[in-house]
């Protein structure tokens, strides 16, 4: 097994991951990074891969950072767990959440 | 690698700060209106001013493209009397609006009489107000000719509250409607605000908080001739010189509830908004009114996980509500049925819950959306929810997600929940600036919009009196004096004030104190209030600024932004006290109960209650209900000059 760095980081911000990029998708253009009125990203030093997720937990979720994307499939809204929606089929029953 | 740690992990080290750092350098700017906070208001101030030929300056917190609350969209135009489908005179229908106590005519009579142009307007600058691809023929409100769609909302009457007759079938025909509100794709407006704004010259800073006002000679109470701002990026300072200033930047949000976690996520509005502005007005010293009046936040979980803030839901909206049985409850939908009533009767809940536990309805319950016609299920789905602020992303995230609006019922989380605690409260929609008939507040060349002036209503509200604030503002630069003295001292204060946290590198962080200042808020000014809890509360916040602000610490320009605001908060908590302690009765319409003045809305105390700065001692007023006279008269005496609906050059 390769040695592997591990660093002392504090816990994680909660939520961590309001969105996921998908970095084959998304070019780094950092048009969510100006859209976000709450500045929860930067722009990735590395020119062309996705911003970072910076101030995770101050996001107040108004979807813009998705909705404005030039790039369809670049961006993708994530929930935090508490927060799905549920939902079920009216004539089976079946239950379903996000 | 998305996330800070998988960068730092795969790196080594963490980013640098990605903007230049600039604590303490200075930019001045020369314009002739300055238009502080980028929101609906702001910029609907900025584009009516610089139409007008005046040089407009605007600063935004974020970006002007979706910032505020009405940023992501907005689903409905209240009060739009003046349109061609209405049946009510636009003058009756605003008075018949401001018929409340506390209420603002000033704003309503403007909102009614303009924000039909308003939104003729934001059609010329690409908004979508019709539905021209013809989506929703056969639904009902759409009108076939203007392609224009009425809202269920205030159908037969305004009210939100359900009406004994709510569900007979003449209750709410479609002859007798208002039809005073319309349906908009209000996600299209805020990116076509931000071009006009540009298109017209505006200068635009975004990412620029407000810090202050600057009066001539830097007296308080003296005209405003300036601002001082703070790149929340770079940490540059910013100062304005200007002719007049509009105040656009909306209330507080949460001053009595904060998420350490979710700390965007603590209430319906923008994370943004920390009553900056009023308490740059306050030091200016410009007369604030009704800061006693606040309500319960609608957040039983404390987080806004659903359509607006908990009061309402997924399921909701024109939405027939069903038990786990698909039994019908009878919740007002605020839909045609209804005539857009949204809350049921204290009674009526109250023969829910108690069905509830004799087991006649099963929890959980459901919006039923397979039972609607399907021109209604899309029309309310993609409308009326989808375009109703932060809930675009909900839509399309549901749908990417499988679910399927003709065969799925979505969860309502009515009762599960529980009920929001009553200590959970908030002043957004409470106490503000008193202005006059130009929307000029006490202070000469200060102008105020939208929710920044006490009991302010909604979207169109702020879009049609910041257009409003924005032409007299115009109007007033182009009469005033340039060149007016700016306070070196004040200017200095204040950048001293904003600076020392970004000095420190320990101490308390702005989440500590900002969750300190909510649990001294929800602890001594709850719904129980007396003199000694709420004198508790004073003392405690200014032992919060005596002992833990000297303390705060900023390790970057966004984080140094955050603790300024919770410097705005701390100071707009200590005036709601203040005008707490003023106010010696109970009031309802306030939300405001006094255990040691129990008498509900004495006539004595029937009078608005104001507070201002005078060589920084606190002065008390009060003016009379209904002190803007006579509405109709009052708006044309001061709009003789009103030129409509804005031609665009050729």
């Amino acid at each position: 097994m390769s040695e592997q760095t591990v660093y002392a980081i504090p816990n994680v911000q909660t939520p961590s991951m309001p969105v996921i990029f998908d970095p084959n998708v998304c070019k780094g253009c950092n048009k969510c990074v100006e859209t976000c009125p709450i500045d929860v990203f930067i722009p990735n030093p590395k020119k062309g891969a996705p911003p970072i997720i910076l101030h995770a937990e101050e996001c107040w979720y108004c979807g813009c950072c998705v909705c404005d994307c030039p790039t369809p499939g670049a961006i993708k809204f994530n929930w935090p767990l508490p927060l799905k929606p549920r939902w079920r089929d009216k004539e089976s029953g079946m239950a379903a959440q996000l | 690698m998305a996330t800070w740690h998988e960068y730092l992990i795969n790196e080594g080290r963490p980013p640098a700060w990605p903007y230049p750092v600039r604590f303490g350098q200075e930019q001045e700017i020369d314009t002739d209106v300055l238009v502080i906070g980028g929101g609906i208001a702001g910029c609907w101030a900025a584009i009516s001013a610089a139409r007008l030929g005046v040089r407009v300056a605007l600063l935004e917190k974020g970006d002007v493209s979706r910032s505020g609350s009405g940023g992501p969209g907005c689903d409905h135009w209240c009060n739009a009397p003046a349109n061609p489908l209405s049946r009510v005179d636009p003058d009756e229908w605003a008075v018949h609006m401001a018929d409340q106590p506390y209420s603002n005519g000033i704003g309503i009579q403007i909102q009614c009489r303009e924000d039909y142009d308003t939104l003729l307007e934001m059609e010329q600058m690409g908004g979508k107000i019709r539905d021209t691809e013809d989506e929703y023929v056969g639904a009902e409100g759409r009108d076939d000719k203007t392609k224009l769609m009425i809202s269920p909302r205030y159908g037969v009457r305004h009210s939100y509250l359900a009406d004994p007759n709510m569900g007979k079938p003449d209750y709410n025909p479609p002859e007798k409607r208002n039809n005073v509100v319309i349906r908009v794709w209000g996600s299209t407006f805020k990116p076509a605000l931000k071009k006009e704004c540009l298109r017209l010259g505006v200068k635009v800073f975004d990412r620029v908080m407000g810090t202050s006002l600057l009066n001539e000679n830097g007296v308080q109470g003296a005209r405003v001739v300036g601002a001082t701002g703070l790149n929340c990026r770079t940490g540059e300072f910013l100062i304005f010189r200007a002719k007049a200033v509009i105040l656009a930047t909306a209330g507080a949000g949460s001053m009595w509830l904060m998420s350490m976690e979710h700390g965007g996520y603590s209430n319906m509005h923008s994370r943004n908004i920390s009553g900056d502005g009023t308490v740059m007005a306050w030091k200016a010293g410009a007369t604030l009114t009704t800061m006693e009046r606040s309500g319960t936040i609608g957040i039983a979980t404390g987080l806004k996980h659903k359509w607006y803030t908990g009061a309402g839901d997924a399921s909701y909206e024109n939405v027939p509500i069903v038990d786990a049985k698909g039994r019908r409850l009878p919740y007002p939908i605020q839909g045609w049925e209804d005539a857009g009533a949204m809350v049921a009767s204290p009674e009526a809940e109250r023969r829910i819950r108690e069905a509830v536990l004799r087991g006649e309805y099963e929890l959980p319950f459901y919006g039923d959306f397979p039972a609607m016609p399907e021109v209604e299920r899309r029309a309310t789905w993609n409308l009326m929810l989808g375009e109703e602020s932060t809930t675009k992303i909900l839509v399309k995230t549901l749908k990417d997600g499988g679910f399927d609006l003709g065969r799925d019922q979505l969860l309502s989380y009515k009762l599960i929940e529980g009920q929001s605690l009553p200590q959970w409260r908030e002043a957004g929609y409470g106490g503000g600036l008193v202005v006059d008939w130009n929307l000029q507040t006490t202070v000469e060349g200060l102008y105020a919009a939208g929710t920044q002036m006490f009991s302010p209503q909604d979207h169109s509200y702020c879009a049609a009196t910041g257009r409003y604030a924005g032409r007299k503002a115009a109007a007033y630069a182009k009469e005033a004096s340039g060149g007016a003295h700016i306070s070196r001292d004040q200017i200095e204060r204040e950048k001293n004030r904003i600076l020392a946290p970004a000095k420190r590198t320990g101490g308390i962080e702005w989440k500590e104190l900002h969750n300190g200042l909510t649990r001294a808020m929800q602890y001594f000014v709850s719904e129980f209030k007396t003199e000694r809890l709420l004198k508790m509360g004073l003392e405690e916040i200014e032992r919060i600024e005596a002992e833990a602000v000297p303390r705060l610490f900023a390790l970057d320009p966004h984080k140094l932004m955050r603790s300024i605001e919770d410097l705005s908060m701390i100071e707009n908590a200590k005036i709601i006290i203040h005008a707490m302690l003023a106010r010696k009765a109970s009031s309802i319409p306030l939300g405001f109960s006094r255990i040691d003045y129990p008498e509900l809305d004495p006539p004595e105390w029937d009078k608005y209650l104001t507070l201002k700065l005078e060589n920084n001692r606190i002065q008390l007023g009060e003016l009379p209900q209904r002190f803007w006279g006579d509405m109709k008269r009052q708006y044309e005496a001061h709009n003789r000059d009103y030129a409509g609906v804005y031609a665009p050059e050729k």
